[in-house]
């Protein structure tokens, strides 16, 4: 046996990714998302906390190019602001889930005696749905970004828990892990050492998911009032402000609802993508 | 050898608990390795030779337990441990250190995802605390005493980039590089061509010889005996049934089973057109394993007296047989 496998090069995550045109205009389309939120402060034409009575309403492509709302703020301004917010509450999510996912998917995994009562509790918080969870968490904790962030992350966390404990029961048994304990690893190294780096793709591609649903929950939390405090502009707090006035401003719904679209799909079409480029059993042409 | 033994197991037994019914999978093994010596454990597949080494490394899966017996191992430091009875965090303190342990499956005893360099190293980190450059020079020599050729260019080289026998001296490299005082070789080349085979064992005797550890080399295969044991202990089902030095064992077995495994290997000088002889039948299953010799409904000399209880005794100097007609098997070859 030579080296004969590794000749052809590996023609690398970004390659493989951007090959697919759907993943490549998600990546272009999330990228600009993410650039204007990021730039808000700079590029925003108003104010998006500014009211004015006279602009109350305003139709788009007029003064203002998305027009403005019922307080007469520029619903530009106040889009480029919400999506910090919503952004930030979906990375946060992805984050915060991902890393209590990893230690509680581990230790089930790892330590026998854990894992029952571990995995109940697991099925036990994946039967509930999602949202009426989230809305008790919300409800219990009470209605801050922060404690949005903490609800929708305790929503999430089963997913990623399992995804790690599945796998993490595969590799446990890898002859090279036996090895290792044979030669005086600890569980701990084990853990970092050989599991970890092994479960990286799935938990990459699930994070990506779960921001993704996270910024659609957020909305959807707004939207029903028990999400952030309506006075911090998030896409979710917009359209449910727009709301009121679907028969006089339509636009009011539209633009945030959108940005949400445009965001969750773009995020979707990276996780497939991602999914794809980093299961070698998924991978073409090799 | 004046010295004590560096492993000595006593009347070890071992039982797995499957569907809520105990099973012995070991029963009064016994057997001591010399220091600086290698003891050969031989037998078929399920003969427990497997679950000896795990035993004496603390490995047995969560249903598998020492039930009785002792294995004294003399540590570096002079004092006696007994591995029947130690914790994990003791054990975790010799595996690699005092003890290390090699596998059959050189192809996937390595993780994939870090180059050799790495995995040499993080051996190192386990149990020595070095600073970078020394960290290094140790993996390099290292790699250099098992003879991987222009070693310092291959630190970056990752398993899939090496042959299953360059994977099996890297193997033999990450269990040494801490120089313990014994290595369990678990049928280290049986899963390697033949002559990558008798490159492995002749690196293993050379870096027996340089290092001074002692070998508890576990085979099916009667060849291999030949050339690395200085003393072989057969086992059958679960236990040793008989035990000695290679030169005694080869020249004059004393248990049929042994006589019956070397009668199994083609040998030069057979005559010519004349059939090797198996032994008829099979090993019995452990959960129905007769109450007297194991080996007896498989054995062309079995008495009504053979489904008694029979322990190892010595038939002669350094010559252990559990066999009642010993002598006679004995006299006849």
């Amino acid at each position: 046996m030579t080296a004969a496998a590794s000749t052809s090069e590996d023609p690398g995550l970004w390659k493989t990714l951007t090959a697919r045109p759907a993943v490549l205009v998600a990546l272009v389309v999330f990228g600009a998302i993410l650039a204007a939120a990021i730039l808000a402060p700079w590029i925003a034409p108003a104010d998006p906390a500014r009211m004015s009575v006279r602009a109350r309403l305003s139709p788009p492509l007029g003064d203002y190019i998305f027009g403005a709302d019922a307080f007469g703020r520029d619903v530009l301004s106040r889009l480029l602001f919400a999506g910090r917010v919503s952004l930030s509450i979906g990375l946060g999510v992805a984050v915060l889930s991902t890393a209590l996912g990893i230690v509680i998917g581990l230790a089930a995994g790892f330590f026998r005696r854990l894992d029952a009562p571990l995995s109940r509790l697991i099925d036990a918080m994946m039967a509930f749905p999602d949202i009426l969870l989230a809305i008790a968490l919300v409800a219990i904790l009470g209605g801050s970004a922060a404690n949005v962030v903490l609800a929708l992350s305790i929503v999430y966390t089963p997913r990623i828990a399992r995804i790690v404990r599945a796998a993490t029961l595969v590799i446990r048994e890898l002859p090279y892990v036996e090895a290792a304990r044979a030669l005086g690893s600890s569980n701990l190294s084990i853990m970092v050492w050989h599991v970890l780096p092994n479960i990286v793709s799935p938990i990459t591609v699930q994070a990506t998911f779960i921001f993704a649903y996270a910024m659609l929950a957020e909305a959807g939390l707004s939207f029903l009032g028990v999400g952030v405090d309506p006075s911090i502009p998030t896409w979710g707090t917009m359209v449910n402000e727009g709301r009121q006035y679907i028969d006089q401003a339509l636009y009011l719904i539209l633009f945030p609802g959108i940005a949400i679209s445009l965001a969750v799909l773009s995020l979707q079409l990276i996780g497939d993508g991602l999914r794809d480029a980093l299961d070698p059993r998924l991978a073409k042409d090799v | 050898m004046s010295e004590a033994p560096i492993l000595e197991v006593a009347k070890l037994s071992v039982a797995f608990r499957s569907r809520g019914r105990a099973v012995t999978a070991l029963r009064d093994v016994s057997f001591a390795i010399e220091a600086g010596k290698t003891l050969a454990l031989v037998g078929e597949s399920g003969s427990g030779k497997s679950v000896t080494s795990l035993a004496l490394l603390g490995l047995l899966p969560p249903n598998g337990k020492v039930t009785s017996g002792r294995a004294s191992y003399r540590a570096r430091s002079g004092d006696s441990l007994d591995l029947a009875g130690l914790s994990q965090r003791d054990f975790r303190k010799i595996r690699g250190s005092e003890i290390a342990m090699i596998f059959q499956e050189p192809m996937s005893s390595l993780n994939p995802l870090y180059s050799i360099g790495d995995q040499i190293g993080e051996m190192l980190d386990l149990h020595e605390n070095l600073d970078g450059a020394t960290r290094r020079r140790r993996v390099i020599e290292m790699l250099e005493m098992v003879e991987i050729p222009a070693a310092a260019s291959r630190l970056g080289n990752y398993p899939h980039e090496m042959s299953g026998g360059m994977r099996q001296r890297v193997m033999i490299a990450l269990a040494l590089v801490c120089a313990p005082q014994l290595l369990i070789a678990d049928e280290p080349t049986t899963a390697l061509d033949v002559t990558v085979q008798a490159q492995i064992l002749d690196l293993m005797r050379r870096l027996q010889r340089d290092m001074g550890m002692s070998i508890l080399f576990i085979t099916h295969d009667m060849g291999v005996v030949a050339e690395m044991a200085d003393d072989v202990a057969v086992m059958y089902a679960g236990a040793v049934v008989e035990a000695a030095s290679v030169k005694t064992l080869f020249a004059n077995p004393a248990h049929p089973y042994t006589r019956g495994l070397l009668a199994s290997i083609p040998r030069p000088g057979r005559p010519e057109g004349e059939r090797l002889k198996a032994i008829p039948g099979q090993v019995p299953p452990l959960t129905a394993l007769p109450r007297g010799c194991a080996f007896a409904p498989r054995c062309d000399l079995a008495l009504t007296a053979c489904e008694e209880p029979v322990s190892l005794e010595t038939v002669a100097a350094g010559h252990r047989a559990a066999c009642i007609r010993a002598s006679e098997v004995m006299a006849d070859a």
